[in-house]
């Protein structure tokens, strides 16, 4: 009998921190489904839930360019990061060769080292260069830190792949290129799934690089848009921001919402970014 | 290319070194590990040594940068529009960082004895908070925290008119307010890993504890707490470090204000160095920034390896 009431109040208890996780996120939506002039307050839910915000905020806050940038944006990093670090990994994982050990903690460097604290010079590289609000600008920064997590990740996976079947490949005759595409990868993708989910999800939803290197507003990206919108619009109207923030959130819960198992498994491992 | 013998040898080797990577001596691994070397190198590496040059020189962006020594460092260290900046970040590692995981051991505690079913279902949305940006997280507690939002609405409803305000645009109150949306995206995460972890304790650790005579409180701290070791070094890493760099979050919901009272290291870093055009100073910021974010990732490192070490010893 005890047991069964420590287990409904443990249930209890879970329900109630769940409920708090969730409940900012049902309000902005509860919000964005209000009609423009119903009177909004903290708990009221629409009296008749209305679509017109999103489409408000995709013609006025121009949503439809900023989510096919951050599109753009996000699977060109996702790509290119994942094939670089599946390279690199593979061989800081299975090889030794001179400087692997340096190579391996100049790479790590990149986990400790903020991404605040390389903005500044950033921006004056791709100024000088002609290249500010660019997708040049928006993308090739973020591989370049992608790629320390995801050496990282792929290199732990490759050590821990059983050293018989890499040399009963070379045994067979398969090359080093062989090995990894024909042997290695297939057996990687659920570690390969899980980081290009991470990924997505820390460059879709950056901020500090894409503020920083769009000077002139012309390339913004989804998160972007939405405070330039925000900035304009939340004091008199509080909706269609609303609409415009759950269009920007969406791609990334939808995401997790199918691939939870990927992304559970990377919080858990302890590789989040924090940003 | 390489033969047999030497295979082996290598393979001996590695066995004999018991941590180098597996398979042969192979040059060609340099050229897997060149691409993701080289774009780190010019876009994470490069941009940090710049980054540190540029905290000793005095620069508006325009014309050559005038070296000035360790100035920008002593102005930090003097000027209280500059350090006060730190000691916010301080308050905000409580935030962030000490609250979610005080909440997650309290919860692990209270549930160290019970196993629990379906607690996956629970974790999908504890995680959330994770997946949603940072930039939506600030535009909906702002609504939260706005003049008709859910926290005056709640105020009002219980009979506390007198409290209710703009929570963001308070001076008292806009740091504690930022501070608590950080508890809200960790707590989650915190709850997570310690209900994890604790279930992975085993139970006869708690009946020895309880045959010797341990209440509730002893048995947190001589069993749960332990057990806990990892996750919470794991928790605290990512929460800390989140605290003391984050930029997105403060910048939506404040812009650094009202006055300076929000203004984090990374808002200021992006005020000097892109607003201000003090880029020396803005870089001088950084700089500290990683130094700090990187003596916390040791220290908590150690710690790791200390607990480590006595739990072997003992």
């Amino acid at each position: 009998m005890t047991v069964r009431l420590e287990r409904g109040a443990t249930y209890l208890i879970l329900a109630a921190f769940s409920l708090l996780a969730v409940y900012p996120i049902v309000s902005i939506v509860l919000l964005a489904f209000h009609r423009r002039n119903e009177p909004v307050t903290g708990f009221s839910i629409p009296s008749q839930p209305t679509l017109d915000n999103f489409g408000r905020a995709w013609t006025e806050g121009r949503f439809g360019d900023g989510l096919l940038t951050s599109a753009i944006v996000a699977s060109t990093v996702v790509l290119a990061s994942v094939v670089l670090s599946v390279l690199s990994g593979y061989a800081l994982g299975t090889m030794r060769f001179p400087g692997a050990t340096l190579i391996f903690y100049v790479l790590v460097s990149g986990l400790i080292i903020p991404y605040e604290s390389l903005v500044i010079p950033l921006y004056h590289i791709f100024r000088a260069a002609r290249l500010t609000d660019s997708y040049p600008a928006l993308i090739l920064p973020q591989i370049g830190v992608s790629v320390c997590l995801g050496t990282f990740w792929m290199r732990a996976f490759f050590r821990s792949a059983p050293r018989s079947v890499i040399e009963a490949a070379r045994v067979d005759g398969a090359g080093h290129l062989r090995t990894l595409v024909g042997i290695l990868v297939p057996q990687a993708v659920p570690a390969i799934l899980t980081l290009a989910v991470l990924l997505f999800m820390y460059t879709w939803n950056d901020f500090l690089l894409a503020l920083v290197m769009n000077p002139r507003g012309t390339l913004l990206t989804a998160p972007l848009a939405l405070t330039f919108f925000a900035g304009s619009q939340r004091t008199t109207d509080q909706t269609v921001v609303a609409a415009a923030a759950v269009l920007v959130a969406l791609p990334v819960v939808l995401a997790y919402a199918v691939l939870q198992r990927q992304f559970i498994r990377g919080f858990l491992s302890g590789a989040v970014k924090g940003e | 290319m390489i033969g047999p013998s030497s295979r082996i040898l290598a393979s001996t080797a590695d066995a004999a070194r018991g941590s180098a990577p597996p398979g042969e001596p192979r040059l060609v691994g340099l050229a897997y590990a060149a691409p993701s070397l080289l774009f780190f190198t010019v876009f994470g590496l490069y941009p940090f040594v710049n980054t540190v040059w540029l905290s000793f020189t005095r620069w508006n962006g325009v014309g050559a940068a005038v070296f000035i020594g360790p100035r920008n460092y002593a102005d930090i260290v003097s000027d209280p529009g500059l350090y006060l900046a730190f000691v916010r970040s301080l308050i905000l590692v409580g935030f962030y960082s000490l609250i979610p995981v005080g909440i997650g051991l309290l919860l692990a505690a209270l549930l160290s004895r019970i196993p629990i079913r379906g607690i996956r279902a629970f974790r999908v949305l504890l995680f959330l908070p994770q997946t949603v940006a940072m930039v939506v997280v600030a535009i909906a507690w702002s609504w939260i925290y706005s003049r008709n939002g859910a926290l005056n609405e709640l105020l009002r409803l219980v009979g506390l008119d007198g409290l209710t305000r703009a929570w963001l645009g308070d001076f008292t109150w806009a740091l504690p307010a930022v501070g608590l949306v950080g508890t809200w995206v960790n707590f989650g995460l915190c709850m997570v890993l310690f209900v994890a972890g604790v279930q992975k304790i085993p139970l006869d650790l708690y009946d020895a504890a309880r045959v010797d005579g341990a209440g509730p409180v002893s048995e947190f701290f001589a069993v749960t707490l332990p057990g806990l070791r990892n996750e919470i070094l794991v928790a605290l890493t990512i929460t800390v470090i989140f605290a003391l760099r984050n930029f997105d979050l403060v910048w939506v919901a404040t812009r650094g204000g009202p006055g300076d009272a929000t203004a984090v290291p990374a808002v200021l870093l992006y005020q000097l160095g892109f607003e201000a055009r003090r880029i020396g100073a803005g870089a001088a910021i950084a700089v500290i920034l990683t130094a700090v974010i990187l003596v916390v990732t040791i220290v908590i490192t150690r710690l790791g390896e200390r607990g480590q070490e006595s739990e072997a010893a003992g």
